[in-house]
């Protein structure tokens, strides 16, 4: 049973991040979603300096509210005429600083140590359980799960839109839609679902799940319903096998997730059929091959 | 009716003023070029009247009234290589995005929208491209579903940003075709263009742009030398002065 | 105050900040500052890889494995972007992540080898400048050096090469060689101060006093020097604000340290700063607004 809950929360995590990475990749976004992962920490530690408490809901509250601050500060900075890549680095390793500082100094003792934040638990999911309309599941079920609903209906309500303001904001912009408040819906959306994701699987695994299978899936696809499917299908893919793997050799679970996302991506970009690596090297040694018959 | 009216628009890009005092008025119904050198304000220009620069003075009205975007009166096409040419999208996709502004919010695209934009798509000849990916596009059958794209707004007032660009002659005439055809059925059109062999053809009305307005009216009116010249800033020289001469007469 | 141990933690801070924000400015300004990011994460793997192939943990050992992965992702970024129509952010974001978890992996089973628990290769992930032994400052402290030695050297070539890379190769500069060379030193930084401040926060040492540094001019020389100060002034700030008051870890301290000086170079740079340019734009609408008043006269 407690195998299954570990499956289900590694599925889970895939399934979510999977959903809301595709449109990170298509916006080229990945690296605030990296930000953004970091500054969870800080506001995390924010909360409980506040609440004095580890509520998961007021930690989703810190977080999301921590997210949106990654953004805001990023937007910010650029325009104050500095360069993305450089606002992002600022940004996040500076709120970065700031959480790790604000928990030796006022949180040393809680269960909040920063290895933890980064590499999570996901063993240890079975154990903390919530009571919910009578349903006893996994906290860290329950809030993926609770993330999934809203993630679903703010794509059933806003694809269109998503994909405008995300393929040609400046004719979006023309025909009226709002594209500012998408952004920072979509960003608040990306906060919960790394702060959801990474109380079981830590930082580094909701990275590498939010940016991986959709970069995979970009790979695959034509359209961007089909890029989210197998954006969920990968990330699946990669919890399931990743688990099962760190079992074998007795390591990190989160880790072993993420080092799979690679092998997945790996495989696709290689040997991917028609413009996989592998296949355009072939291609090229072809027509190396065929040149001395020309001349 | 005034297609639209600019009175003293002005527009900075940090401390660089690039449009200064610029005023002019175009009655509706008419194909009209905006013309001037590299780094005149142009494209400036456009994305001024359309809201888009946060640093400019000055009003703007489309058909007499504010612009809002929720009036569906302004079509727009904007410059080329702006969007992600690998993004999972067909040439349907882009063109039924034209739609949006009149679908709404939240819902979804109706049957007859698909049906209207593959009618834009057969407009511009390229309806068998339908579900061609946009990135597997030459040039200017991707310039071609963008126009396509403006068509489905169904707008009143259409900007177009060069829409010229790296097409060849028979999409330039397919083009100017569709474009006569919107300035027939009443609407108004203003095309950024830089040939000027060709300007005198294409367009019924002009303004004549470098920094401010050097000039704007009906073609006959202001496509002439000396306005030209001062547009250019005298940099004309190295035009084919008998091609020009044969387009004045 | 100055006792044996914290002057070398000093001179290493100093070194370190230097090295660091000589080297940043050149990744800032090819637009790559999120890939010394993802090779300091990268660096994780590589330093568990050399403990657990020889079982040692001396510095350069460590050092060596950790420049091996660093450069393989950074060298793997560039080979996804090159043959695929991934942007740089996504295959940043994925080689970091992917070799960052690679390297929890292979920690962990280090962590679980018996003797691993005390081997102290968690101190990568958050470092310890405070508590570094000597000898180990000595080879931070040589090895930035030697950084900074390098950028002066090839100061004009690699200006060049950012620049206008077409042009350089006109003119006989090899270009390929020269890149290489930059990220080799890129790694270099990185392996050399992560031991002190951490792999996530050693790439803060390379992005935040190369941005600071851009809000105060637009030449590169000001640049490179602005950055480089602001890269030590951090260094020294940090190590004795830490020192002062003991279980403050020094990497963190040194990070807002130079976050610290951004915020001011932000808001108050001369012409560039947020200050400055506000006033210009303001300048610039009251200016229109007496002009239209004069027009409708
Ligand atoms: N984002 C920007 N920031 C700063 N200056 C800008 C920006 N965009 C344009 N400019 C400057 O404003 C001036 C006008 O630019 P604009 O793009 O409107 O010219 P244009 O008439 O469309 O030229 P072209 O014929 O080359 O398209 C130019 O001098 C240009 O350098
Ligand atoms: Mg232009």
């Amino acid at each position: 049973m407690n195998e299954f809950w570990v499956l289900l929360t590694g599925s889970l995590v895939g399934i979510t991040c999977g959903l809301t990475g595709v449109f990170l990749i298509l916006r080229k976004t990945a690296m605030i979603a990296d930000a953004i992962s970091h500054t969870v920490l800080f506001g995390i530690v924010v909360a409980f300096m506040v609440t004095q408490s580890l509520s998961g809901f007021w930690m989703l509250v810190g977080a999301a509210i921590a997210g949106l601050l990654t953004t805001f500060l990023v937007q910010l900075l650029q325009s104050g005429g500095l360069q993305e890549d450089a606002a992002i680095g600022v940004v996040f390793t500076s709120l970065f600083a700031l959480g790790v500082l604000f928990i030796t100094l006022f949180a040393g003792n809680v269960h909040l140590d920063v290895e933890h934040v980064l590499m999570g638990e996901i063993a240890f999911v079975p154990w903390d359980t919530w009571d919910i309309l009578g349903f006893s599941m996994p906290k860290a079920v329950w809030m993926l799960l609770i993330v999934l609903v809203f993630n679903l209906l703010f794509l059933v309500f806003f694809y269109k839109e998503m994909k405008l303001t995300t393929f040609d904001p400046v004719f979006a912009l023309s025909i009226g839609l709002p594209i500012v408040a998408m952004h920072y819906s979509y960003m608040t959306l990306v906060s919960l679902t790394t702060v959801a994701a990474f109380d079981s699987v830590g930082a580094v695994l909701v990275v590498a799940m939010l940016i991986g299978p959709a970069a995979t899936a970009y790979l695959m696809s034509k359209s961007v319903i089909g890029m989210i499917v197998w954006s969920m299908a990968f990330g699946v893919m990669a919890a399931i096998t990743g688990y099962y793997l760190a079992k074998l050799w007795n390591t990190s679970i989160a880790g072993m997730m993420a080092a799979m996302i690679g092998v997945l991506f790996m495989l696709v970009f290689l040997f991917k059929p028609h413009d996989g690596w592998i296949w355009k090297v072939f291609k090229r040694m072809k027509i190396k091959d065929t040149e001395p018959n020309i001349l | 009716m005034d297609a639209l009216q600019v009175t003293n628009l002005s527009v900075a890009y940090e401390e660089k003023v690039v449009l200064q005092n610029v005023n002019l008025t175009t009655p509706v119904g008419h194909l009209t070029g905006i013309i001037g050198p590299n780094g005149a304000g142009k494209s400036t220009l456009i994305k001024a009247i359309l809201n888009q620069l946060p640093n400019k003075t000055g009003a703007v009205h489309i058909l007499e009234r504010p612009l809002n975007p929720k009036d569906h009166l302004v079509g727009y096409v904007p410059q080329r290589n702006a969007v992600d040419w690998d993004f999972p999208a067909n040439a349907l996709d882009v063109v039924l995005m034209g739609r949006y502004g009149h679908i709404g919010m939240i819902r979804k695209p109706s049957a007859k929208d698909k049906q209207i934009a593959m009618e834009c798509l057969k407009n511009v000849g390229m309806e068998a491209f339908a579900d061609r990916s946009i990135g597997q596009l030459s040039g200017g059958q991707q310039q071609r579903v963008f126009l396509a794209r403006a068509l489905a707004q169904e707008a009143e007032v259409y900007f177009m940003d060069e829409p010229f660009v790296g097409v060849d002659a028979a999409t330039e005439r397919t083009i100017i075709a569709i474009l006569k055809d919107l300035k027939a059925k009443g609407k108004s059109v203003f095309v950024v263009h830089h040939d000027l062999q060709t300007a005198a053809d294409y367009f019924d009305w002009m303004i004549l742009l470098n920094q401010t307005i050097t000039a704007s009216g009906p073609t006959e009116q202001t496509f002439t030398e000396d306005n030209l010249q001062e547009a250019y800033g005298g940099k004309l020289f190295f035009m084919d002065q008998t091609k020009l001469n044969k387009t004045f007469n | 105050m100055l006792t044996g141990n914290l002057l070398w933690v000093l001179i290493g801070a100093i070194l370190l900040g230097i090295a660091a924000g000589l080297n940043g400015t050149f990744a800032f300004l090819q637009k790559q500052s999120l890939v010394g990011d993802a090779a300091a994460h990268a660096a994780l793997p590589g330093i568990a890889i050399a403990y657990l192939v020889t079982q040692q943990k001396d510095l350069p050992i460590l050092m060596l494995g950790a420049a091996i992965t660093s450069a393989l992702a950074v060298y793997m970024i560039q080979w996804i972007v090159g043959n695929s129509k991934l942007k740089a952010d996504a295959a940043i974001g994925f080689v970091l992540s992917v070799f960052f978890g690679i390297g929890i992996v292979l920690l962990t089973i280090v962590n679980q080898s018996g003797t691993g628990n005390q081997s102290g290769l968690n101190d990568f992930i958050f470092g310890k400048a405070a508590t570094m032994a000597k000898s180990d400052l000595v080879w931070l402290s040589s090895s930035a050096l030697l950084i900074i030695l390098m950028c002066l050297l090839f100061f004009k070539e690699w200006k060049l090469m950012i620049f206008d890379p077409i042009f350089a190769k006109g003119i006989g500069l090899p270009v390929e060689r020269l890149r290489i060379l930059l990220t080799a030193l890129t790694v270099l930084t990185i392996v050399t101060g992560i031991q002190a401040v951490g792999v996530i926060l050693m790439a803060a040492m390379l992005i935040i006093p190369a941005a600071a540094a851009r809000f105060w001019s637009n030449h590169l020389g000001v640049i490179l020097v602005t950055s480089a100060f602001f890269g030590a002034l951090s260094g020294a700030l940090g190590t004795i604000i830490s020192s002062v008051r003991t279980g403050l870890s020094t990497g963190p301290i040194i990070v807002l340290c130079a976050a610290s000086l951004f915020v001011i170079s932000y808001f108050f740079a001369p012409t560039r700063g947020f200050i400055a340019k506000s006033l210009k734009k303001k300048a610039f609408k009251q200016r229109n607004v007496v002009k239209e008043a004069a027009n409708h006269e």
